[in-house]
């Protein structure tokens, strides 16, 4: 790996790290493999663990696993091997990259409810100090969709619309930091849109739906603009391509994710569970319709 | 409007028919709108027929962000108004006359609304390029006010017969 990458450098966006692309820069962006590669495998490991460990009480949902494992398959792909070499120095690249690790697979991972196995496989004392803290008020804040989205959104504008995206190919820190970011933020706003972990801070469904209307239109503004104007040093072609990519890739996983918010809205307000939203029954008319 | 359970303000008791009617409705208005505005829009001008461009170099900020509501919106419609109608569905028997009239008075709706407000008002984009727009401007308001009247005389005369006893 180490190897392919002084070779990408070369003809890459970053000119300067073909100057300066000696020993401590290369091993910088091994660091970076070696490090996204040690974490994504500690996750997997983990998440078996605690199907391990829980595997006396009742069966842990297979479908919870598959969407973990193939997760971390799909964040694989976009941040080691080829499709990550690949998106050095080409737009399109980095923008299916950007939608595996910013979206696809932080869906796939939410929906593996990896919170939920962590309570199910620790003693009970520690489960219900990880419960207090999760019920504080610091995750609440963290944890809250508008802020969830802004941090995303403005990730995103941040990095194509000024110099970082450049300075992202250039330094190994700034690419991991980026990152982490897009990963992050992706991870977060789709939990606190569409999470399946006990959430004691969940938003109304109408603030969930406003969110998600407002970040989906950003992001296609974002990949509309980009079309015309890609960031400093991407061939017109390529960005274009590349922002298309953007538009529809992200439609695709936009789509996914308000269908299950809906979803969520259409089991919670099941008239056979719960009698009370909507509509007001004709006697016991208390409830105000929603 | 002039129901006299809103005026009241104290415990209504509505008729569970009227609310899944209006239910109907609501779904089959988004519905309508949403294809119009994700499938048609998207399907048949920009990808087939390629009449639609992507983005016009033209377009200001301002419609651009419209551009991206409008976006949004339709695909979030387009779901919601299936979820609503799989809601009605579990509660009720759908009138599916009524329902289909809701979706062709949601397709006129948006429709002429893509048509004034996107083509004309905002100019985010035009039908085609490079042709006399007018033909074409024409037939588009033309067919969604069609639309919309054949729709709303169908509500009219899908209209539940005994809504209150």
């Amino acid at each position: 790996m180490g190897h392919d990458h002084d070779h990408d450098h070369d003809h890459g966006t970053g000119h300067r790290l073909a100057e300066a692309g000696t020993g401590a820069d290369a091993l910088a962006w091994v660091l970076f493999d070696v490090l996204a590669a040690v974490a994504l495998g500690a996750a997997a490991v983990a998440y078996a663990a605690g199907m391990w460990r829980a595997s006396h009480r009742s069966p842990w949902s297979a479908r919870r696993a598959v969407a973990w494992y193939l997760g971390l398959v799909l964040a694989a792909a976009g941040l080691l091997g080829p499709l990550a070499a690949e998106a050095r120095s080409g737009f399109t690249a980095h923008m299916a990259v950007h939608l595996l690790v910013g979206m696809v697979a932080p869906l796939l991972l939410v929906l593996g409810a990896p919170v939920a196995l962590t309570l199910r496989a620790l003693p009970v004392g520690r489960a219900r100090s990880l419960t207090r803290v999760l019920r504080g008020q610091v995750v609440r804040a963290v944890t809250h969709p508008v802020l969830a989205a802004t941090l995303n959104a403005g990730g995103m504008w941040l990095l194509y619309t000024t110099d970082l995206y450049r300075l992202m190919h250039t330094s190994a820190l700034l690419h991991g930091v980026v990152h982490a970011h897009i990963f992050l933020a992706g991870y977060v706003l789709t939990a606190s849109l569409v999470g399946r972990d006990p959430d004691p801070h969940r938003s109304p469904v109408a603030v969930r739906a406003g969110v998600l209307i407002v970040f989906i239109a950003a992001h296609s503004v974002l990949a509309k603009w980009l079309y015309a104007h890609p960031p400093a040093g991407v061939d017109l072609a390529d960005g274009r391509v590349g922002a298309q990519l953007m538009y529809y890739g992200g439609d695709v996983v936009d789509v996914i994710i308000i269908v299950l918010l809906l979803a969520g809205w259409y089991t919670s307000t099941d008239p056979r569970r719960r009698r009370a939203s909507y509509p007001p029954s004709g006697q016991v008319s208390k409830a105000a319709s929603g | 409007m002039s129901d006299p359970h809103v005026r009241a303000g104290a415990q209504t008791e509505r008729d569970p028919a009227d609310a899944h009617d209006r239910r109907t409705v609501v779904s089959g208005v988004l519905f309508g709108c949403g294809i119009a505005a994700s499938i048609i829009d998207l399907f048949i001008f920009h990808l087939a027929l390629q009449w639609h461009h992507f983005y016009d170099l033209s377009t200001t900020r301002v419609a651009l962000t419209a551009d991206g509501f409008f976006h949004a919106i339709g695909w979030f419609v387009t779901v919601w108004g299936l979820f609503l109608l799989a809601d009605v569905r579990r509660r009720t028997d759908v009138d599916w006359r009524r329902w289909a009239a809701a979706v062709v008075a949601g397709i006129g709706l948006f429709q002429l609304l893509d048509g004034v407000l996107d083509h004309k008002v905002l100019r985010i984009h035009q039908i085609r390029y490079g042709v006399d727009l007018l033909p074409y401007d024409v037939t588009w308001i033309g067919s969604a006010v069609l639309l919309l009247l054949v729709g709303l005389m169908m509500l009219r005369r899908t209209r539940p017969r005994v809504t209150r006893r």
